[in-house]
């Protein structure tokens, strides 16, 4: 047990001072913004929720959150798959561990937008690797600038080599730390694959896939750079996820009020999700 | 070899792909690139790297990003230690509200804060240096490190401190030479990740410079995209900012998943 120690909140103060600078005053800026209607020269008036309803109301905001969901939903359903089958059937020990563990991490250490960047010239119809073999090679007729499909392809693609090893990592780390014995007397009982992976895998590796599900499902809900480098969030409005389509009206068109109204409500949906991985993982420290 | 092996293989492979066509890209002629197709780099040249090593705006571009990145790292680990260690080890008001905050700081979309970080790092006179995106950064940055930390020391028995204080060791003395020794590998994971996100993060970085201070990333895009898209230069650009990360992951291979899983696994 923790002891009581009013001391400790010398010990989190910088933090506090730090993350609040930070944290606090852009969200007051944003706040002040979105009650509040201007005509330029920091002439301001005051407007009420009005921002808020108008938003809330918007077909633009609703399709920049469906396709938000439906960016989210997708790259989960393939990513966390994915990352099972293949921590699954990583070597767990040997020469072979650390060089998958560092090829695999690799993507997650470059700058988003050299990713974007990379799958832009990866792609490219008739120069990029992809774009030729596709095009070319396979005859499937393949232009992400042209084919709202094509880019939604592209931009989920793009993800799945980015983040899936994150799933991996996660997994595998849960799985290695299942002690041999487990095994042994699962093949003592003449378990089949599928009771191992069942009974004695799955459980283990339940809260690091709570982690890395909520994880993902963060990342990729605040996802910009990376779609924004590749698609620009087209072709037309296709690619425009709720990141880019904040940046468009904020810095774009400048429409301060509407911009900071999308931002809260944008952050409140972050936020509820937050509140839920904190209670999901706490609960798992506790037991 | 086991028939599942074939798995981690081609999924290797196709991580692979795309990142060998930066650096295959990277040796070719203009003329190669616009040319056509080609699997292999025709005609070896380095006149893409030989550009960025001589043109200031572009080296000057890795040695801002480092300079704000070494800065963030340095910062955000120095305050994060003292704030985990009370976490891990004592109990005070707020502190479970405390610690969810700082959650959602982590959780918080970058384009929510794009503008109003402008005008704040304007305000008090520190655009376009490397300190507004260094501090920037410790939005992220900071939550991250106290978790991560705080997952090292709760791993850590409460024995330890206990017979250290009976030991006669005042508190800085303790920490400082029984206890970070005991945490180093916390530490390492911990200054890690937040040179991992301060280098990977673009939007808030580009946001808060102009000139002086323009993180390599940003100068890559404007540069490549005003002279006509050179592709050989952006591909040289790119290829340059995955290897410090390729280093680095070596020292931390078995720990990145206890760092993504803020310290819990």
């Amino acid at each position: 047990m923790r002891k009581v120690n009013q001391k400790g909140w010398f010990f989190v103060l910088p933090v506090l001072i730090l993350v609040a600078f930070n944290a606090l005053v852009p969200m007051m800026t944003v706040v002040n913004y979105s009650v509040q209607e201007t005509f330029g020269d920091n002439v301001f008036f005051w407007q009420g929720l009005d921002w808020f309803q108008q938003i809330l109301r918007s077909d633009r905001f609703h399709a920049a959150l469906g396709r938000q969901f439906l960016f989210t939903g997708m790259i989960l359903a393939i990513e966390v798959p994915l990352g099972v089958i293949i921590a699954l059937s990583m070597p767990r020990k040997g020469f072979w561990v650390p060089v998958c563990l560092v090829t695999m991490a690799l993507p997650m250490l470059i700058p988003w937008n050299v990713v974007g960047a990379m799958w832009n010239i990866f792609t490219l119809p008739d120069i990029g690797l992809l774009g030729y073999l596709m095009n070319h090679t396979l005859g499937i007729n393949y232009n992400m600038t042209q084919d709202p499909v094509a880019a939604w392809i592209t931009v989920i693609l793009m993800d799945v080599w980015h983040w899936t090893s994150l799933v991996v990592l996660l997994c595998y780390a849960g799985l290695v730390s299942i002690p041999d014995a487990y095994y042994q007397a699962a093949k003592i009982d003449g378990a089949s694959n599928w009771s191992v992976f069942r009974y004695i895998q799955l459980p283990k590796m339940k809260q690091v896939l709570t982690i890395a599900v909520l994880l993902r499902f963060m990342d990729s809900f605040n996802i910009y750079t990376e779609p924004f480098v590749l698609t620009g969030g087209g072709p037309g409005n296709s690619t425009t996820l709720l990141s880019i389509d904040l940046v468009k009206i904020a810095l774009g068109q400048f429409d301060l009020g509407p911009a900071a109204a999308m931002s809260l409500i944008y952050f409140a949906i972050t936020l509820f999700v937050s509140w839920l991985f904190y209670t999901l993982m706490t609960r798992n420290d506790a037991k | 070899m086991r028939k599942r092996s074939i798995i981690p293989i081609l999924y290797i492979l196709f991580l692979m792909l795309p990142i060998y066509w930066l650096v295959a890209m990277s040796f070719k002629t203009t003329q190669e690139i616009l040319g056509g197709f080609s699997l292999f780099p025709k005609v070896w040249t380095l006149a893409s790297y030989r550009t960025i090593f001589t043109d200031p705006t572009w080296y000057w571009g890795y040695i801002n990003s480092i300079a704000y990145v070494s800065i963030n790292m340095v910062i955000s680990v120095t305050v994060a230690l003292p704030a985990a260690y009370a976490f891990s080890r004592y109990r005070f008001l707020g502190d479970k509200q405390l610690f969810f905050w700082l959650l959602t700081n982590r959780m918080a979309p970058a384009a929510v804060f794009a503008l109003p970080f402008f005008q704040l790092y304007s305000a008090v006179g520190l655009f376009d240096t490397y300190w507004a995106v260094a501090l920037a950064h410790c939005l992220f940055n900071i939550p991250l490190s106290v978790w991560i930390l705080e997952g090292f020391m709760g791993g850590v028995p409460k024995e330890l401190d206990e017979t250290a204080f009976v030991d006669g060791y005042s508190f800085p003395r303790f920490f400082a030479t029984v206890f970070l020794p005991t945490i180093k590998a916390g530490v390492g994971v911990a200054a890690f990740f937040c040179f991992m996100f301060s280098w990977v993060e673009l939007l808030l970085a580009k946001t808060l410079t102009a000139v002086y201070a323009k993180p390599i990333a940003a100068t890559m895009t404007k540069t490549a995209s005003s002279a006509g898209y050179e592709l050989g230069l952006l591909a040289a650009a790119g290829t340059l900012t995955i290897i410090p990360g390729a280093i680095v992951i070596w020292f931390v291979r078995n720990y990145i998943a206890k760092g993504f899983a803020l310290g819990r696994v």
